[in-house]
């Protein structure tokens, strides 16, 4: 009945050799497995794109074949411009997501934990919310100029609203019974904080970050668009202008390829971190 | 039963405290009711002498976990006073260790870790081993919360109670979600580590077999509001054989006052 040592004085009887392993791997069912499963929809649309570039349908100027764009892809690289419009679209995205966000953990832990510091910063907050982001555009090209503090300011304000309002939710709604526990023994202020809230709303931090960085990705689009020379924003409507399809699209799928891996990372920092859920 | 008791390492902490309720009232303010509030508590005096095990009885949502919170210092009297040791308790007191109702493991933490947050500021983290084993979760500590059963969860929550030596021991149905084996164990264990370490308990359940029991005195609790309707001494040394028979006329006495026909 009992799977306790011999030696032990208080034997329970319990199920233990029924319970997992202490640390449960994660069943890797077939990791390979799951990435062609989701292969299977991107060859599809291929396959439905090559066929509509070829059978006449549409022009080539409207839609060119997957060869052509990869040829886009090669041409550009060959140019040497290619890396460059990439590497500072990717490098606007994290010095601003970086910005932004720490700004809404700092705010939004404020706010979420103290009922005074709601009520007098929540109000202008949700004001400057009300914003839309986009109309911050000329006053920050009005003020920082052209170069790189227009582009880093709007996608840390892009980044900064989803991850406030997560966190500053997160603590505020923070399980009340575990806290009671933490006090119970013996923690509060700091400890209280780092021990028990912090943990409690991670899970709702992590879902406010990787919203923020798929806002961070829309902005330095959008701020490409209107007033820059250099990135994948800048390529998308330089190629409309040039009316280089082929550059168009490919500016597209790289889009599609960055904001996945770069969310991919954060969402295995979270499944890391997140392992007790 | 016997039980290698874990060191001794702070001799201080270990003094078993005496609790006092002194005309304690407790009312929560509520919207729902007609006068804006509920009186839960109502006059309560009672003298808890160091070492001693009281037993809480009463119906359901009559305030007996409200009381245990306010002698935890997780809950403010309306009025009257509270006192641990002689001090008024104003806040959290760091002499009382609690076991809720729930198990309300921190879920992010090991068992090891949850147990070890019971340790507050003293050096017993070479205990920890020992109470997981006293409390028959021995090879558990590196389980997650979320892998082990309610019962467990309800044992480590008591280890981290225990582990802490604490003067006065606050349980609130600490053994309702465990099953009946293993709860007469933790029952036994409790009635060990409380005689050794010289706790003071008070300890809430629903179970009048489990307050004979273990404790000196069974106090009942009215309704809601109507205080305390009635003080049992139960008088016979522990540890008891459960089928004492000196305890079957205060068992029947205890379910009477249920309306239980006997
Ligand atoms: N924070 C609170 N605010 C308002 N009312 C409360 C609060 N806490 C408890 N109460 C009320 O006080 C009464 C007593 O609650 P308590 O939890 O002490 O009951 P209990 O005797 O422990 O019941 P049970 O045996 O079901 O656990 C209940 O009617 C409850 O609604
Ligand atoms: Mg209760």
């Amino acid at each position: 009945m009992s799977t306790q040592a011999p030696e032990q004085r208080v034997v329970i009887a319990g199920p233990s050799d029924q319970l997992p392993a202490p640390s449960t791997p994660r069943v890797r069912v077939s990791w390979l497995g799951a990435i062609l499963l989701g292969m299977v929809v991107p060859v599809v649309l291929l396959g439905f794109w090559q066929w509509g570039a070829t059978n006449g349908a549409f022009a080539s100027s409207q839609l060119p074949t997957p060869s052509a764009v990869f040829g886009a892809l090669l041409e550009l690289i060959e140019r040497g411009t290619f890396w460059s419009h990439v590497a500072i679209s990717l490098q606007r995205v994290l010095v601003g997501f970086a910005i932004g966000a720490s700004a809404g953990l700092v705010i939004g832990s404020i706010v979420g934990l103290s009922r005074n510091a709601s009520r007098i910063l929540s109000p202008t907050i949700q004001a400057f919310r009300a914003v839309p982001s986009l109309a911050w555009v000329p006053l920050l090209v009005l003020w920082m100029g052209i170069y790189e503090g227009p582009k880093v300011t709007l996608v840390a304000i892009g980044a900064f609203f989803p991850v406030f309002t997560t966190v500053a939710s997160g603590f505020m709604h923070a399980d009340r019974k575990l806290i009671e526990v933490g006090r119970a023994y013996g923690l509060s202020g700091v400890s209280l904080v780092t021990g028990v809230l912090l943990p409690t709303a991670a899970p709702t931090i992590f879902a406010g970050l990787r919203l923020g960085l798929a806002q961070s990705w829309l902005f330095v689009v959008a701020a490409e668009l209107i007033a820059s020379s250099k990135g994948l924003g800048f390529l998308l409507i330089d190629s409309q202008n040039t009316l280089r399809t082929d550059i168009l699209l490919l500016a597209i799928i790289c889009l599609a390829i960055l904001g996945k891996t770069t969310d991919y990372i954060l969402a295995t920092i979270e499944r890391r971190t997140l392992r007790w859920v | 039963m016997s039980i290698s008791s874990p060191a001794r390492t702070d001799v201080a902490e270990l003094a078993p405290a005496p609790v006092l309720l002194k005309s304690v009232t407790k009312s929560f303010t509520s919207k729902s009711t007609p006068g804006g509030r509920v009186d839960v508590l109502e006059d309560i005096n009672l003298a808890i002498p160091p070492g001693e095990i009281v037993a809480i009885l009463g119906p359901s949502g009559c305030g007996k976990s409200t009381l245990l919170r306010l002698v935890a210092g997780l809950e403010r009297p309306t009025s009257g006073v509270v006192t641990v040791d002689g001090h008024e308790v104003t806040g959290i007191d760091a002499r009382c260790s609690v076991v809720f109702q729930e198990p309300r493991l921190l879920p992010w933490r090991s068992i090891s870790g949850n147990v070890k947050l019971g340790i507050r500021d003293r050096s017993g983290a070479q205990e920890i081993d020992q109470w997981l084993e006293l409390v028959g979760l021995s090879g558990f500590g590196d389980y997650l919360p979320k892998q082990i059963s309610g019962g467990m969860a309800q044992r480590t929550a008591l280890a981290r109670a225990l582990i802490g030596h604490p003067g006065v021991l606050l349980l609130d149905e600490p053994f309702a979600a465990l099953d009946a084996l293993t709860r007469m164990q933790m029952q036994d264990l409790l009635v060990d580590v409380a005689s050794r370490l010289g706790t003071t308990v008070l300890l809430v359940t629903h179970d009048v077999d489990e307050a004979l029991y273990l404790a000196d005195r069974v106090i009942v609790l009215g309704n809601r509001g109507e205080g305390i309707s009635e003080v049992i001494d139960v008088g016979i040394a522990r540890p008891r054989d459960r089928s004492n028979p000196a305890l079957a006329p205060l068992r029947g006495e205890l379910l009477r006052r249920f309306g239980i026909h006997t």
